[in-house]
């Protein structure tokens, strides 16, 4: 019997993954192959998606992109021995695009067999599990400062801190919500984190639940990802028939239930306490803070709100120790960061490395520079309110601090690559357009302001009163920057601005010195 | 022309899927998605029936049928095509594909053909974005989508088929 692994992933299925499973199941009938068809998670290798996979002695051997009608031929050389073929690729685990990352939370994603239980606990999981059991919910609040972790969904905010908060928080009940309203343009690696290894997050959650004091988790997963959504259900399901959710999970006397939400087609549900609004059923409008979400949180509670990928980080810090965790990055970024190579890319996908690669060492060498083969001409980092980053800054490394030293930030590991014939003034106002279609409207700035910044981007476009009208348009960031209550308003200056410095000539006018 | 979506509008069928779901914390937005994913949409009669059977204001049920864009008031095509417009797929030809999709299928975005077969709608990152420019067909993700390969979802659509 050979085991054939073809991706599940959405990603690989938008290209075609599902007929390349069915003709090679539909080939092997044929031929009378003994074959056993797994629908693993995606490598994150996107551009060789369909990446179909077999198991031969040797290790796992990859062919791609395979489509449907190139499975004929793959039998006839024989790749399931894993026999040379124009689309093979040799040794999945030696291809350098691969073997050169620190895969700490993907380790498993495109590895196992995502709702295999049997399969995750193989390839490690539930230790960490085990291990946190062992430990008191200081202690682990305590390890997961040690290792420095910081929020993973764009703020950076160190999440044994806020888990410690909540723990010393005096009211009951408490809750953990996973944030995995993933709207940012650019990322993908909560869905791909949720396709490929669903139980890594229902064991996050547990442990979370357990270092805070809460026996109760939602997650919060955007309406956009269905796939996502099916396997985290069917996931939590076999999961508490194991035994891993519930009254007493694995034993302990530990009870925890876990729960999806759906979002409804908002980004600002995305922002923490829009989420907790989301999930209390109502309209996602941004709360002040304080509060903070620690202290009174969902449904006025102490609440634990965490990204998927920073979740995803506290199980090798439980296994492995804070001090191995430490180890990686630079500065203050501690431990490795999911990048995710977007857009006009030839090599896109996930490339999960420890902090403090240059922007531009990452484009050449993972990237591969442009699709269209042209030359980069701007990147946006950190999503539609990150900066777009000119050929110039290439040589910033990608850490928290250093790229807000420059006036851009890292957010969620988005990495949006644009050729030589983007508009940036057209993305200059898409940021406005896209931050008035999805403003909450509770604060002014943000409500109001970006409808302005459109029209005034317009007429700075069409040559009207350009002098003064950019004045105005510089104001207008300003009093979003200072005014606006949350990310929403308050960073959609951020991209529009980076126009303004690298890419004036877009907008009709004099390059000059930054400010 | 099919426009109802799975049942037709019924205030005991509503009534029935609004009780099932109103135990649960927080039921508001819950159960409004459950009685889109019952009626295909949610009929205005849903406005005070959800509120008097949730105990709350017609104002708040109108509030949040009115936040979410998922969230729609009248029924939606046979087919539903979401064309994405974020940046990783602005950065490789999406601009070109949204023009494309509304002059094809002569229909602004948020609108529904006059044959009720197909509602265009534009999303903001399906989390293909390496693959781009990306359509959701029914749910379904097509990467790398050109002009001509919309047509051919466009095609499978109208027929019934898959591609």
């Amino acid at each position: 019997m050979t085991t054939v692994y073809v991706p599940g992933d959405s990603s690989a299925r938008s290209v075609g993954a599902d007929e390349v499973a069915v003709a090679i199941a539909a080939e092997a009938a044929t031929r009378g192959a003994d074959v056993t068809i797994v629908r693993n998670g995606s490598r994150g290798m996107m551009w060789l998606e369909p990446l179909v996979e077999v198991a031969t002695e040797r290790g796992r051997v990859a062919y791609g992109p395979v489509s449907a009608d190139d499975v004929a031929g793959l039998f006839d050389a024989g790749f399931l021995v894993g026999a040379e073929h124009s689309l093979g690729h040799g040794a999945t685990e030696e291809i350098a695009w691969l073997s050169e990352q620190d895969r700490l939370t993907f380790a498993r994603v495109g590895v196992v067999d995502p709702l295999s239980l049997a399969d995750y606990v193989a390839h490690g999981g539930l230790v960490a599990l085990d291990v946190a059991f062992t430990m008191t919910p200081e202690q682990i609040c305590d390890t997961i400062t040690e290792s420095g972790l910081r929020g993973r969904g764009g703020a950076g905010f160190p999440t044994g801190r806020k888990w410690r908060t909540v723990l010393d928080a005096p009211d009951t009940p408490k809750f953990v919500a996973c944030n995995a309203d993933e709207g940012d343009s650019g990322t993908f690696a909560d869905r791909m984190l949720m396709e490929g290894d669903p139980f890594m997050l229902i064991e996050s959650m547990v442990i979370s639940g357990f270092a805070v004091g809460a026996h109760e988790g939602f997650i919060y997963l955007r309406s956009e990802y269905p796939g996502a959504t099916a396997t985290l259900r069917a996931a939590i399901a076999l999961a508490y028939e194991a035994g891993l959710l519930g009254a007493n999970v694995r034993g302990s006397g530990f009870a925890f239930d876990l729960e999806i939400r759906v979002g409804a087609g908002s980004y600002i549900c995305g922002e923490e306490t829009a989420m907790l609004e989301s999930l209390e059923g109502k309209r996602g409008v941004v709360r002040a803070k304080p509060p903070l979400p620690a202290i009174e949180g969902l449904f006025g509670q102490p609440t634990a709100v965490n990204n998927v990928l920073s979740l995803a980080s506290v199980l090798p810090i439980l296994t492995r120790g804070a001090a191995f965790y430490q180890d990686l990055g630079v500065g203050r970024s501690r431990g490795t960061q999911v990048f995710q190579l977007a857009g006009n890319v030839a090599q896109g996908g996930i490339v999960e490395l420890a902090f403090g690669i240059t922007l531009g060492e990452m484009l050449e060498r993972f990237g591969g520079g442009t699709r269209s083969g042209r030359p980069i001409r701007a990147v946006q980092v950190g999503g539609p309110l990150g900066a777009y980053v000119p050929p110039a800054q290439f040589n910033l490394p990608l850490d928290y601090e250093a790229f807000v030293e420059a006036g851009a930030m890292l957010g969620h590991g988005g990495i949006v690559v644009f050729d030589d014939t983007v508009d940036m003034a057209a993305q200059a106002r898409f940021a406005m357009e896209f931050c008035a279609l999805e403003s909450c409207g509770k604060c002014t700035p943000c409500r109001v302001g970006a409808v302005r910044g459109v029209e005034v981007i317009d007429k700075i476009v069409a040559g009207d009163d350009v002098q003064n009208n950019t004045v105005l348009l510089e104001e207008l960031l300003e009093v979003m920057t200072d005014g606006s209550l949350c990310a929403m308003g308050g960073l959609t200056p951020m991209p529009v601005r980076s126009v303004l410095v690298h890419f004036p000539e877009d907008l009709g006018l004099n390059r000059r010195s930054p400010a | 022309m099919n426009v109802t979506g799975p049942e037709g509008w019924s205030d005991a069928a509503a009534a029935a899927v609004i009780t099932a779901h109103a135990t649960q914390r927080g039921p508001l937005l819950p159960v409004l998605r459950a009685l889109q994913e019952n009626f295909g949409y949610v009929d205005e009669r849903a406005i005070a029936l959800v509120g008097s059977l949730l105990n709350v204001s017609r104002a708040d049920v109108y509030g949040v049928l009115t936040f979410y864009s998922d969230l729609r008031t009248s029924p939606q095509g046979t087919t539903r095509l979401q064309v994405c417009r974020g940046e990783a797929c602005q950065a490789v030809g999406a601009h070109a594909l949204a023009e494309h999709a509304r002059t094809s299928l002569d229909v602004d975005f948020g609108e529904t053909t006059n044959d009720g077969s197909f509602t265009l709608d534009e999303v903001f990152c399906l989390g293909n974005c390496a693959l781009g420019p990306t359509v959701a067909r029914n749910g379904e993700l097509r990467g790398r989508v050109d002009p001509s390969v919309f047509d051919r979802l466009v095609d499978d659509g109208a027929t019934g088929g898959q591609s």
